[in-house]
C-alpha cells in the first residue's frame, strides 16, 4: 500500500487538471502511514524482546502501569511489544498477499478480456467455482488441512481466492477499453498482444487496480487475524489475531480483557479504516461520472 | 417476460460452479498429505476395525470411482456416511447437517433482520440530511462496523451482556434468548455494509429526475421518500443484503466460534480438521449450493423489482 500511496500520487501528476484526494483519503493514507511504520521500526523501539522465553508470573494479566504501558498477557509478556510485533507481521503477511494476488489477478483478468472466447469462458468458470465458496471458508479449508500451518501455506491461502477480485477488475476493465480508438490503432499497427496489454491495458486499469489494492488490504488483514483467532494461522510470533484469541480464553478476568482484548482490535480497526478510506476517496476520484460534472478529466 | 433461457443459462452455469467446488474440494483433500482413517480410528486401531473404515468411506477403490460414488450419494439424498467407528449404518451426513441448519437459519434471520432494521433508516436519514452531523455520524457508524473486527466486538459483548450484565445467557446455552449476543454480534456488522449502500444509492435516487417532478407535482414529501426515491434505492441495498444472506447461511464461523454455537461453517472446520471426507464433501456442496441459489434468487428479485430489467431481458 506504500505503493499505492505513491502511484496514486504519480496518477495526480500525470493528470493535473483531475480532482485531487478528498481529505478523508489523505486521512487514511496517514493511517496507512503509521501502521508502516509500526510495522518497520515497532519491533526495533519495542520495550521488551518477546524473543526470550522469559515467563514472569508475577506479572500476568497487568492492566497497564510505568512498566508495561498496555499491560501483560497471561504469562506477564508485554502486550506493547506483542503490538507492535503484530504489526510487522500484519504489514509483512499483507503486503506480499496484496502483491501476489494483484499481479495474479490482474494478468489473468487482462488476458481473459483480451482474447474473449473459450479462453475467458474458463477464467470466468474458475472464478464462478472460487466465488461459491463465500468469506472465509476457503481459507480456513486450506490452511485447517495442516497441523502448523507455515506461513507459505497461509499466503498462498490467502492468494488462493484474493487474485478474483482483481481479475474482475481488469477483465471488466479491458472489455471497456479493448474497442478504444489507441488499441486499435496499436493493433492496426502490427502490436503483438504482449505489447497491447502490457502498453495500452495495463496502464490504462491500474487506476481501478488501486481502488482493489486498497480495499484489498484491509480484507486480508481481517482474514489473516480471523484465522490467527481461530488458532490455524501463521505461525508467526506474534500476531493481533493471536492476541485476541489470548483474550477470548481469559475473558472472565474482566479488567484485564477490556484492555488486552481492545489493544490489538483497535490496531486492526486502524488499518482497515485507513486501507477503507484510501480505497472510497481514489474510487471517488475515479469514477467517470464524477469526472464529467467536472468538466472532463 | 422472456425470463426461460436466462433461467436455464443461470442454472446451468450455477450447476457447473457447485460440481467445480465438489471436485476443487475432492482433488484437495485427496492431495494433502495425512490419513483419514488414522484420524476416525486413532493410531493403534485393529487391521479389522482399519478396513472397516476404509471400506464404508469407499477409500478402497479408485479416485473416479470415489467421485462418482460421492454424486451417487448426493443423487440418493445422503451426502454418504459418516464412518464413526467404520459403521455405515450411522447417521448420515444429510443427517448431521440437517441437524445443524436449525441453528444457522436463525443465526442468519435474526441478523439480518437487525441490520436491515437499523440500517435503513440510519441510511436513509444520512441520504436526506448529507453533510449534516447526522450524515457524518452515520457513517462513522458505518465504517467503524467495517473496519472493527467481530473478534474483538463479540467477545466484548459477551462480556457486556452476560458476564458483567448477566442479561443474557452464555455460550452453550439454549432457548430463545441464546440467540440475542449473536444475531446482535451478526446484527451490527451486516447493517455497516447496508447502511452505506443504503445512504450512496438514496442520494444518488434523490437527484434523479422523477424525484423532481414528483416534487414538482405537489406531492408529500414523505411519499416521495419513499414510494418514489427509496423503492428504486433500494434495488442495489436488496443486492448487497441477498449476498450477505448468503454467506451468512455458509456460517458466521466468528461468531459461531465465540458463542459456541453450532452451525454449518463450525461443521465443515470441525470435520476438515478430523480429516472426515464425507462430511467436508456434503458441507462443502450444501453451502456451494445455498450460495448459487441465493445469487440467483437475488438476480430474479432484481428483475421482479424493476421493470426495466425485465424488459431489457
Amino acid at each position: 500500500m506504500t505503493a499505492g500511496a505513491a502511484d496514486a500520487e504519480g496518477t495526480a501528476r500525470r493528470r493535473p487538471t483531475g480532482r485531487t484526494l478528498s481529505p478523508s483519503a489523505w486521512l487514511g493514507v496517514a493511517m496507512l502511514a503509521v501502521f508502516v511504520a509500526a510495522g518497520i521500526f515497532g519491533p526495533i523501539v519495542a520495550p521488551y524482546d518477546l524473543s526470550l522465553p522469559h515467563v514472569e508470573l508475577a506479572h500476568q494479566f497487568e492492566t497497564g502501569s510505568a512498566a508495561h504501558w498496555l499491560g501483560t498477557d497471561g504469562s506477564g509478556r508485554d502486550a506493547l511489544s506483542q503490538l507492535l510485533w503484530g504489526a510487522r507481521s500484519a504489514l509483512a503477511l499483507s503486503v506480499i498477499v496484496v502483491a501476489i494476488s494483484s499481479v495474479l489477478g490482474l494478468a489473468i483478468g487482462t488476458v481473459a478480456g483480451w482474447f474473449g472466447g473459450a479462453v475467458d469462458e474458463v477464467v470466468m468458470r474458475v472464478v464462478d467455482v472460487l466465488m461459491a465458496f463465500p468469506g472465509i471458508l476457503l481459507n480456513i479449508a486450506i490452511v485447517a488441512t495442516v497441523a502448523h500451518p507455515g506461513i507459505p501455506l497461509t499466503v498462498a491461502a490467502l492468494c488462493a481466492n484474493g487474485w478474483v477480485g482483481y481479475a474482475r477488475v481488469a477483465r471488466g476493465q479491458v472489455l471497456a477499453l479493448r474497442d478504444r480508438d489507441y488499441v486499435t490503432a496499436a493493433v492496426a499497427l502490427g502490436a503483438s498482444h504482449r505489447r497491447v496489454m502490457a502498453r495500452h491495458l495495463i496502464p490504462n486499469l491500474m487506476g481501478p487496480a488501486l481502488v482493489q489494492m486498497s480495499f484489498g488490504l484491509g480484507g486480508v488483514i481481517l482474514i489473516e487475524a480471523s484465522l490467527s483467532f481461530l488458532g490455524i494461522g501463521p505461525q508467526l510470533d506474534y500476531t493481533w489475531g493471536a492476541m485476541l484469541e489470548q483474550a477470548r480464553n481469559f475473558l472472565w478476568n474482566t479488567e484485564w480483557v477490556r484492555v488486552y482484548a481492545v489493544v490489538p482490535g483497535l490496531a486492526i480497526t486502524w488499518v482497515v479504516l485507513g486501507a477503507n478510506l484510501l480505497g472510497d476517496g481514489l474510487r471517488d476520484r475515479l469514477d467517470p461520472r464524477q469526472r464529467g460534472r467536472d468538466g472532463g478529466r | 417476460m422472456t425470463i426461460g433461457p436466462f433461467l436455464v443459462r443461470r442454472l446451468g452455469s450455477g450447476l457447473l460452479a457447485i460440481l467445480g467446488a465438489c471436485l476443487l474440494t475432492f482433488s484437495f483433500l485427496h492431495l494433502v498429505p495425512g490419513d483419514p482413517v488414522d484420524h476416525l480410528a486413532g493410531g493403534d486401531a485393529p487391521p479389522g476395525m482399519r478396513a472397516a473404515i476404509e471400506h464404508c468411506m469407499e477409500l478402497d477403490r479408485s479416485l473416479p470411482a470415489q467421485f462418482v460414488g460421492f454424486l451417487g450419494h448426493v443423487v440418493d439424498g445422503t451426502l454418504g456416511h459418516q464412518c464413526k467407528n467404520g459403521d455405515p449404518g450411522g447417521p448420515t451426513v444429510a443427517a448431521r447437517l440437517a441437524e445443524v441448519m436449525p441453528h444457522t437459519l436463525a443465526l442468519a434471520v435474526w441478523g439480518m433482520l437487525i441490520a436491515v432494521v437499523l440500517a435503513l433508516p440510519l441510511g436513509v436519514a444520512a441520504a436526506i440530511r448529507r453533510g449534516s452531523w447526522l450524515d457524518t455520524a452515520a457513517t462513522v457508524v458505518a465504517l467503524s462496523g467495517i473496519a472493527v473486527p467481530q473478534m474483538m466486538f463479540a467477545p466484548l459483548l459477551l462480556l457486556w451482556g452476560f458476564i458483567s450484565l448477566g442479561w443474557f445467557p452464555g455460550p452453550t446455552e439454549v432457548g430463545p434468548r441464546a440467540i440475542v449476543l449473536p444475531a446482535i454480534a451478526v446484527g451490527t456488522h451486516l447493517m455497516a455494509m447496508l447502511a452505506r449502500m443504503t445512504r450512496s444509492s438514496m442520494v444518488e435516487v434523490l437527484g434523479e429526475d422523477y424525484v423532481r417532478t414528483a416534487r414538482a407535482k405537489g406531492l408529500p414529501e414523505g411519499r416521495v421518500l419513499v414510494l418514489h426515491a427509496l423503492r428504486n434505492a433500494l434495488l442495489p441495498v436488496i443486492t448487497i443484503a441477498g449476498l450477505q444472506f448468503g454467506s451468512l447461511l455458509s456460517g458466521a464461523i466468528i461468531i459461531e466460534n465465540v458463542f459456541s454455537r453450532p452451525g454449518l461453517g463450525s461443521t465443515l472446520i470441525e470435520a476438515i480438521r478430523e480429516r472426515n471426507y464425507p462430511v467436508v464433501q456434503g458441507a462443502v456442496l450444501v453451502i456451494a449450493a445455498i450460495y448459487v441459489a441465493v445469487n440467483l434468487a437475488v438476480d430474479l428479485a432484481y428483475g421482479l423489482a424493476d421493470p426495466r430489467i425485465r424488459r431489457a431481458e
